[in-house]
């Protein structure tokens, strides 16, 4: 079992994001930029994908950032520090590549801003100049701003809404940098899947190399059960191991957005049974804490 | 009473139309007095042939004979000396091509019932809680990593265990069994008896560490540098092919495993309970005949299907599957669709609508020796179905193999191991099971994993 060590609610509370940090030494030392675990919170639960966001080797913990968007993760996000997660399994997927590009500029939408941050971190530690691109639908849902501030040598800022900063999409500030006289080396950019598709819409048309973050519907995450396969340059791969990261000019990104929808009236009965009755659930975690 | 006058004794079992509503065990297994009449018809044959058809060398005519005085848990001790998984293999393993088939009472009569007997012991000393752990030689101090739980693995790890090492088992997973947990179904298997089979590893002082996916966290070099002397690979055959047609990333269909393991492992025919859903259609086609596609499609009956399509593009001769999953899967009321090969899946809004097959005759044998099946022009259907589950089979999961290069692949990248000690390519490893051998048995899987073990033994020792 994994403990919840630290935990942080982002934004206002209403919006659901957490922070938790959990104790894995070893996944704290073996993890690279881009990775992700698979987690349980119980004895019934789904493995649920979360990418990790930071570790820290010598105190043996890593971070996960996530939005309580269905029962599993607004079950995740009622734990609290001292609770026990079931089973976490990883490090995931394929490492980010980070060499020295040039001129990388990363690009988070929403709860996406959690997963760039690491890659960003990497990036400018590698000697690119860094710059990012975060947007959220409103002023409240906006996270890690001053984290990814210091990921990068410059931060741009925009909301859906004109709430904060400025009004407008991801794309459209992208547009803008485009249109400087520097060249763009890489864009890397982690968001909803139409945000992702936009986005390698237009660097495709200006040639600029595109790396998404894949978010398929998961199950084991080794390679064994293909439910994550999405369609690349033509060709089926598997995101849980051969990705999560892929050419964003090549994803089909209209197949995967399909593919998303396939558990949509299981969710909505699971989070209104939870809601109903969300205390069997949390009595089997007191009950596996209390085994601890 | 001349032997031969006795009838091979049936099992009772669950009745079709009940037991496609539940996802309890089918067969209920033998009662005492029915064991050891089966028993009987054994001619206890000086030079038995049936030992020589089981994998491990079950020693057979002793343990029949102990059935028949009534000495149970005898019995299973008797199995156990070479096969440790007796409840599990008198389940699973394919009795009429391995010791069944040869059974000198088969050519005139139907064969004695050995996976029964074997499955009757090995449940009724489990149940008497009279389950004895043997006595464990001196530790040896010496550390081995086995990675992947499958038979195999719990083999060659239970083998070590026995012969004084200190044993870690690595597995993916959450849980620990392989396939015999992810794959085959509760029906067939209950997990309890995994379970017990793992517990009793424990009992042995085999740790297994789960969530553990090598390759990933630690690669094999790390594991020796972490001080294991030796290490293991029984990671199985767990890649899912597909068939490469035209609309297979629809919503609706899924890998074998896929599906095996939402309900199997994830326990999706509980939702909501359990929290992993699964789609419950009305009508549903299975691709493939071995006992993956009878799994998959008797597994869909129980979630709900009104209809459920076997689709095999060769004939009733060439189906993989035991025997007794076929007879099963018939009674149920699956609908064999032979001689009939998968060529489009049509969609509607992204979803399953029906799949496009045409149908086959048998031609020439083709290398397998099994004739060939060629299309018969303008036969072209629709089969209308909500979900297709393919079934056709699995390669090796390449992650753990890529991280380390020095273990050489064959052509079909399955390690190659030296057929005698089952040594890999790199020093200290050894390798066995599906891995090795491509998607086999249960009982050849426990069979390297022996194997395997004792060359550990022999190259930590000298
Ligand atoms: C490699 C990978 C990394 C991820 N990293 C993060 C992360 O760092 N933080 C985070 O908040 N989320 C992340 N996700 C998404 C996260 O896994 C899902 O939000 C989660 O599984 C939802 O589970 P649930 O039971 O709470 O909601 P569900 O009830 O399963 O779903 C609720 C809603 O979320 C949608 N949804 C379901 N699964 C996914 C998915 N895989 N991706 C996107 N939407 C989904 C559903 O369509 C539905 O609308 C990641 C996904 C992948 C594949
Ligand atoms: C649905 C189904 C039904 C079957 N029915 C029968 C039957 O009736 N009779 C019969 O004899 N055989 C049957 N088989 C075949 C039989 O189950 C296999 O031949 C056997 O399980 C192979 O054993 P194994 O130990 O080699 O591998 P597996 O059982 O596949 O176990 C391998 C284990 O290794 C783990 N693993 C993989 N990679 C890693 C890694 N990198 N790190 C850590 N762990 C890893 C996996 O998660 C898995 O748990 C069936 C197979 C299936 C799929
Ligand atoms: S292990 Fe399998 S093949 Fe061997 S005797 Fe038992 S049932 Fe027969
Ligand atoms: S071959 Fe048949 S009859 Fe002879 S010992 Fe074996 S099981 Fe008994
Ligand atoms: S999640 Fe099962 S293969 Fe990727």
């Amino acid at each position: 079992m994994f403990k919840i060590v630290n935990k942080s609610i982002l934004g206002k509370e209403e919006t659901g994001i957490y922070r938790i940090v959990i104790d894995a030494p070893r996944i704290a030392r073996t993890r690279h930029a881009g990775q992700f675990v698979v987690l349980r919170t119980n004895e019934q639960g789904e493995r649920i994908p979360l990418t990790i966001c930071d570790a820290d080797p010598v105190a043996g913990t890593f971070t996960l950032v996530f939005q309580a968007v269905g029962k599993s993760t607004m079950q995740l996000g009622k734990m609290n520090v001292g609770d026990n997660i079931q089973d976490v399994l990883g490090p995931l997927g394929r490492p980010t590549h980070i060499e020295n590009y040039g001129t990388v500029v990363c690009i988070g939408g929403g709860i996406g801003i959690a997963p760039v941050h690491p890659i960003a971190q990497a990036m400018k530690q590698a000697g690119n100049k860094v710059i990012s691109i975060i947007g959220a639908r409103s002023k409240d849902l906006l996270i890690l701003e001053e984290e990814m501030r210091r990921a990068s040598n410059e931060l741009l800022v925009t909301t859906d809404d004109g709430s904060y900063v400025r009004k407008g999409f991801t794309s459209d500030v992208l547009k803008e940098v485009i249109n400087r006289p520097e060249k763009i080396d890489l864009v890397v950019a982690i968001g909803p899947v139409p945000m992702m598709r936009v986005i390698s819409d237009i660097t495709r048309s200006y040639g600029i190399k595109t790396m998404v973050s894949l978010n398929p519907i998961m199950l084991d995450a080794t390679g064994m059960c293909g439910v994550c396969r999405v369609t690349v340059g033509g060709k089926t791969q598997f995101a849980c191991v051969d990705g999560p990261e892929f050419d964003g000019h090549l994803v089909d990104f209209g197949e995967l957005q399909k593919r998303l929808t396939t558990y949509l009236k299981d969710e909505k009965i699971a989070v209104e049974k939870y809601k109903h009755n969300p205390s069997c659930v949390d009595l089997a975690i007191a009950a596996q804490n209390q085994t601890k | 009473m001349p032997k031969e006058k006795i009838q091979r004794q049936k099992m009772p079992e669950q009745k079709p139309q009940e037991r496609i509503k539940n996802f309890n065990e089918v067969p209920f297994g033998y009662s005492a007095e029915i064991a050891m009449k089966e028993a009987n018809r054994c001619l206890q044959c000086k030079k038995p042939l049936c030992v020589k058809g089981c994998p491990v060398e079950v020693a057979i005519p002793e343990f029949v004979k102990l059935v028949s005085e009534g000495k149970f848990v005898e019995a299973s001790r008797k199995i156990k000396e070479t096969n440790a998984l007796p409840a599990i293999c008198g389940r699973v393993c394919p009795q009429e091509d391995q010791c069944e088939k040869v059974c000198i009472v088969g050519k005139k009569d139907k064969p004695v019932a050995v996976g029964a007997l074997e499955r009757f012991v090995s449940d009724l000393e489990r149940n008497n809680n009279a389950i004895k752990i043997p006595d464990i030689p001196e530790k040896k101090n010496r550390k081995v990593a086995v990675v992947g739980s499958g038979p195999a693995g719990l083999t060659c790890a239970g083998d070590l265990a026995l012969k004084g090492y200190d044993v870690t088992v690595f597995e993916a997973l959450h849980k620990s069994g392989g396939v015999l947990v992810y794959g085959i179904p509760e029906f067939r298997l209950p997990k309890v008896i995994v379970q017990s089979e793992v517990d009793y590893l424990s009992m042995l002082g085999v740790k297994v560490e789960t969530n553990m996916l090598i390759g990933r966290i630690a690669t094999i070099s790390d594991l020796f540098n972490e001080g294991f002397s030796s290490v293991f690979v029984g990671t199985g055959a767990g890649l899912p092919l597909f068939l490469h047609i035209p609309g297979e990333n629809l919503i609706g269909v899924f890998s074998a495993n896929e599906y095996l393991t939402r309900v199997n492992l994830m326990k999706a025919y509980l939702f909501p309970e359990y929290d992993t859903p699964i789609i419950r259609s009305r009508r549903v086609a299975v691709v493939g005949a071995g006992n993956v596609a009878m799994d998959s499609a008797r597994t869909a009956l129980r979630l709900g299907a009104e209809k459920v399509y076997l689709v095999y593009r060769r004939s009733r001769d060439e189906m993989p599957a035991r025997i007794d999953e076929i007879h099963h899967a018939e009674e149920e009321g699956i609908d064999f669709q032979l001689l009939t090969n998968p060529i489009e899946i049509l969609g509607k809004d992204g979803y399953v609508r029906a799949m496009k097959c045409l149908r086959m005759q048998l031609g020439e044998p083709d290398d397998s020796g099994r004739r060939r099946p060629i299309p018969i022009k303008g036969s072209e259907f629709e089969m209308e179905v909500d979900i297709v589950v393919v079934a056709i089979g699995n390669g090796p999961n390449p992650l753990l193999l890529r991280a380390t290069p020095e273990i050489e692949l064959n052509q079909w990248g399955n390690i190659k191991a030296d057929t005698e000690t089952l040594a890999t390519t790199k020093k200290g490893v050894y390798a066995g099971g599906d891995i090795v051998t491509g998607a086999a048995t249960v009982i050849a899987a426990m069979g390297q994993g022996k194997i395997a073990a004792r060359s550990i033994d022999r190259f930590i020792t000298t």
